[in-house]
């Protein structure tokens, strides 16, 4: 009983646990209120559009890992590039699919590059080099794209959406979920992931221990932007085309998955399931509000408050530990 | 650096950086107007300048609400939703009911100082609570004007619109870079208030509050967002909820350009309005003028930016050959 009770309290210790606690509550509380009736459709659509901001959010939580002043502004200008430039390329025809999937991998590599180069080559604080960097990733992509909305391959349009057959369970969500545990194993197990945490505790400790600082940075900056890029061509196939606005609600949204996920701001601490649980929580929560009826402008107070709460209760949980 | 401490000219050698850095921003605006009177010589007229100018005034607040922030180790994200409700307040309450309107506009100065407050009292990070604000803003003044409207007070249209023998915007940008220069720079408690951002705990152990020093900063900032988002509507005669959105990011983005930095309380109240006023031709008057496609508008901001900051780069690092 009391191994039980002291398991449970270990388990609530974790940063993550209160993202889905949240989740489910907002959950629970919009089935009850349609008395039972949004219950299993609620919940695909949620693991559908949280694998969207997942996706990103694990790129935008290696950077923000990285300590005080990293942060990828870039990311909704790189979704929409890459959407554009691969959609585009591809033009309906199925048999050039792996030409853009190869495509949207290098205009996040390319982004990456040009974002990390900014930021070494010529010292500007990545708030600002990324601000910059996204004013010209989203006028290429304007150019581009010049108004067309051009469908997606028939089976890329059908991907993100597609079910497993008999469970009915999103294909995408497994697959971003694979990527959330590999990403997991890869931030806590391996030299890699413990280097990021190590520069985001103490950049200059780490370069004394002899770890590589900038090639660590440069793999988190370009992580950032082919994760972003990838979710960029998922959600255009999503939605039957690129949308010029499309990246604009994911840039908050990344950095409030991460920072409610239980990653910490001042880095040195990440969390990979905590942005599960995250990103389903802000999907969930406007869902309940939508269901609940109230307008457009008490749903963003309700989400502001909310996000701002979390991080005051965080902020109580570590208190004692000081 | 080993160099730099072994030259001679060691104890001029960060003076003249410091000058020749203040004189970056003058340098970069003298050049963009420069190039648009050069281009558009009719723009040379007590006239042409008024135009150029007038709408440079709300990011010029806009900039030193971001600036107050910046001078304690913060940042702002939601500065922008911010004049988005005090400009929809300024034309709707202010106008129906001027008493309210007037508590209401110094209500969202207090909650910005308590802001303040709990960002200090808790520790959290500024960049997060401030991102929550922003949806919070954002749906206050959504519910305040769900579609754009409300009409400027007449006194404050006229007021904006003022005709003198010096251009009036450049008037307003002159008392305000000064009033926030003496202010900021000059009085003893504006040194404290910096020495916050520079050395907090060096602050504390002389017997200042930081408590008191960063809610001054907040409220300061939150004036300032008024006062931007009531000469914004003083310009544009009627209100919309999402006006002020781009003010975030150009915010900081002039502040930097204008001398300030992420940390250590470094910032020019003189050189941020230089800055704003420097982005602001850049990103609209330049760019048209040069009859640029408005796609590549966008890009040219960041290209700008981006060779301010290099200039900038390459400044200090002759400053510091030399």
């Amino acid at each position: 009983m009391s191994s039980l009770a002291l398991g449970l309290r270990r388990i609530l210790a974790k940063p993550w646990v209160w993202a889905y606690i949240a989740a489910a509550g907002a959950w629970l509380a919009t089935v009850v209120f349609t008395s039972g009736q949004a219950g299993p459709g609620l919940a695909t659509a949620a693991l559908k559009f949280a694998s969207f901001s997942t996706l990103v959010a694990i790129g935008q939580m290696f950077v923000i890992t990285l300590g005080p002043g990293n942060i990828d502004l870039s990311i909704p200008s790189t979704m929409v590039l890459a959407g554009t430039v691969a959609i585009r390329v591809m033009d309906g025809d199925p048999n050039v699919i792996p030409i853009g999937l190869v495509l949207t991998i290098l205009v996040g590599l390319a982004v990456g590059t040009f974002n990390f180069s900014l930021i070494r080559l010529l010292s500007i604080p990545p708030i600002i080099a990324t601000l910059s960097s996204q004013f010209i990733i989203l006028s290429l992509a304007i150019v581009l794209n010049r108004g067309l909305r051009i469908k997606p391959p028939d089976i890329l349009g059908d991907f993100p959406g597609s079910l497993v057959p008999v469970l009915g369970f999103p294909v995408l969500a497994i697959l971003v979920i694979a990527l959330a545990i590999v990403m997991h194993v890869v931030l806590h197990r391996t030299v890699y992931g413990r280097s990021v945490t190590a520069i985001g505790q103490s950049e200059r400790a780490a370069h004394l221990a002899g770890l590589r600082v900038q090639r660590v940075r440069f793999t988190a900056y370009l992580a950032s932007a082919v994760l972003a890029a990838t979710a960029g061509l998922l959600l255009a196939s999503f939605s039957g085309g690129t949308a010029l606005d499309m990246g604009d609600p994911y840039l908050l949204t990344s950095i409030a998955v991460v920072v409610i996920g239980g990653t910490s701001v001042a880095g040195g601490e990440g969390n990979v399931p905590g942005l599960w649980g995250a990103a389903l929580f802000l999907f969930l929560l406007s869902a309940m509000l939508d269901t609940f009826g109230v307008g457009e402008g008490v749903k963003q107070i309700m989400t502001g408050l909310i996000v701002i709460l979390v991080i005051v209760v965080a902020s109580f949980r570590k208190a004692p530990a000081s | 650096v080993s160099q730099a401490t072994a030259s001679p000219g060691r104890i001029a050698g960060p003076d003249l950086r410091r000058l020749v850095r203040a004189l970056v921003p003058f340098l970069s605006l003298i050049v963009i107007l420069g190039a648009i009177f050069w281009i558009q010589p009719r723009s040379m007229s007590a006239f042409g300048l008024d135009l150029l100018l007038r709408l440079v005034v709300p990011l010029a607040f806009a900039t030193l609400a971001q600036l107050c922030v910046m001078t304690v180790n913060d940042l702002d994200l939601s500065i922008g939703m911010f004049i988005g409700v005090t400009s929809g307040i300024s034309a709707t309450l202010l106008v129906q009911q001027p008493v309210l309107g007037v508590l209401a506009l110094a209500g969202c100065v207090v909650v910005y100082g308590a802001l303040g407050a709990l960002i200090h009292l808790r520790n959290l990070p500024s960049i997060v609570v401030t991102l929550g604000m922003s949806f919070v803003w954002l749906g206050v003044a959504i519910t305040l004007l769900p579609s754009p409207g409300g009409e400027a007070p007449q006194w404050l249209r006229s007021f904006m619109s003022m005709k003198l023998d010096i251009p009036s915007p450049i008037i307003m940008l002159v008392v305000i870079a000064l009033v926030a220069h003496i202010g900021l720079m000059w009085s003893p408690y504006g040194a404290v208030l910096r020495g916050v951002g520079g050395n907090s705990r060096a602050v504390r152990r002389a017997g200042w509050s930081l408590l008191k020093a960063k809610v001054t900063m907040y409220t300061l900032a939150g004036l300032c967002g008024v006062l931007a988002g009531m000469t914004l509507l003083g310009l544009s005669g009627a209100a919309d909820a999402r006006a002020g959105d781009r003010y975030t990011l150009l915010s900081i983005a002039a502040v930097i350009l204008g001398g300030g930095e992420f940390v250590g309380g470094r910032v020019s109240p003189i050189g941020a309005v230089v800055g704003a006023t420097t982005i602001w031709l850049a990103a609209n008057s330049l760019l048209s003028v040069l009859k640029l496609p408005p796609e590549w508008q966008i890009g040219a901001i960041g290209v700008i930016l981006i060779a301010v900051l290099a200039l900038r780069w390459l400044v200090g690092r002759l400053g510091r050959a030399s």
